[in-house]
């Protein structure tokens, strides 16, 4: 087999996931990032997004919002304030979140919502994403 | 000596004291294992941040970002964790005295605190206030924390506070809990890490775009940390307090007993010898 590296996703109330893995896509604040092993040190901050691992064969995904992660060439470690496997998301309530987002941004009052609105609506859609 | 009755009320009435305590113990044994569960669980992430967060510092050891820099001017917060409710042994008044040993004069602290019976005693004694969180004592949340963590971070970049210390009881194990205070904010910086750490990190984003985030973070997962601590340490020395008293109860149950046997011994030796005196006096 391929190498591997050991990839531990904490949270703040639990260990979300722990594992050796041969490889893992994050969704970064820079854009979307996948690390093999022995990748550079790095350390990105994440955006709500879908989360792969890829275990051997199998491939799991979670959703993540908000966090960062730490890369080095044995281990990558990622700090997520949120973590959800697919069977946590309710995707009635993610859909209707997605659309009170886009609503409150059509209606414009000011900046702090908008920002607000943003994340909230990131968020819905990673959550939708990892369902699918 | 006291009459049978006065010994029979007292007895009675520290037994009902007893139930109570008895009770209290129990159901604090239940929320020690709950609270427990969740402190350790939250320990890995507490842990992690923490070091992740001194290794950065230490490998770009002359950043100059404003969460780092240390100021002159403005005041120093506490964040003062305690209960909302009494009946734990030391643990409000540890804090407590923890806050007024400060080496820092009163007039020059504020504290945001967590739990009423610690904002009460440190009102009362002339402590300025700014702001109260008692409400989440019973069940934090990680939001609560953030929630926390953003008034700190406001006043501190608006410069009305230019340190930030954190008043917390850390729970080693169940019957032992240590009052901590630790900095927040500026972070100091670790000598031995800064020596241990070789591994060159690179950011993306920049380091200091990504110090912007990191920080807030850090600080809400060590106050998120410390509330998790504090809660089980609380439950942890109720459930000491109240076994103590549950047994000290006991005690007292068992020598007021022995009292209780002796007078009423006593008082049936004094009927006799009544009864044998009057019966001599007829005859």
């Amino acid at each position: 087999m391929a190498d591997t590296m050991k990839l531990q996703v904490i949270c703040p109330d639990r260990i979300f996931y722990e594992g050796e893995v041969s490889m893992v896509e994050l969704t970064t604040t820079e854009g979307e990032i996948g690390i093999y092993p022995r990748h550079i040190p790095l350390t990105c901050i994440l955006a709500p997004g879908v989360m792969a691992i890829t275990e051997n064969a199998e491939m799991k995904i979670a959703a993540l919002h908000s966090g960062f992660v730490q890369i080095l060439p044995e281990k990558v470690t990622v700090m997520a304030e949120v973590a959800e496997w697919p069977d946590e998301i309710d995707l009635d309530r993610a859909r209707a979140a997605q659309e009170r987002a886009q609503e409150r941004m059509k209606t414009k009052d000011n900046s702090t919502d908008i920002a607000r609105a943003e994340t909230a609506l990131q968020r819905a859609i990673a959550r939708i994403n990892t369902l699918k | 000596m006291a009459s049978m009755r006065d010994i029979k009320r007292r007895k009675s009435s520290i037994q009902s004291t007893q139930q109570i305590t008895k009770a209290m113990k129990l159901t604090s044994t239940v929320k020690l294992q709950k609270a427990r569960a969740k402190a350790e669980q939250s320990k890995p992430y507490f842990d992690f941040m923490y070091e992740t967060v001194h290794a950065m510092l230490a490998k770009s050891g002359n950043i100059n970002h404003p969460y780092l820099q240390v100021k002159e001017e403005g005041k120093t917060a506490i964040v003062v964790i305690t209960s909302n409710r009494g009946l734990a042994g030391g643990y409000n008044s540890n804090i407590i005295k923890l806050v007024t040993g400060f080496e820092i004069p009163k007039k020059q602290l504020v504290l945001y605190t967590v739990g009423s019976k610690g904002r009460d005693a440190l009102q009362r004694k002339g402590y300025e206030i700014s702001k109260d969180y008692s409400d989440i004592v019973e069940n934090p949340e990680y939001t609560d924390a953030g929630v926390i963590s953003k008034d700190l971070l406001d006043a501190f970049e608006k410069g009305e506070i230019k340190e930030i210390y954190l008043a917390y009881t850390f729970f080693k194990n169940t019957v032992s809990h240590e009052p901590r205070r630790i900095k927040l904010l500026p972070v100091e910086m670790d000598k031995d890490a800064m020596e241990r750490d070789h591994v060159p990190m690179n950011y993306e984003p920049e380091e200091e775009e990504a110090l912007d985030m990191i920080i807030p973070k850090y600080i809400t997962s060590i106050v998120y940390g410390a509330l998790m601590q504090a809660v089980a340490s609380e439950n942890g020395a109720r459930m000491q307090a109240m076994d103590s008293a549950t047994s000290n109860a006991e005690e007292m149950i068992d020598n007021l007993s022995l009292l209780y046997n002796r007078a009423r011994q006593g008082s049936i030796t004094q009927e006799l010898t009544e009864i044998i005196a009057g019966a001599e006096a007829i005859s």
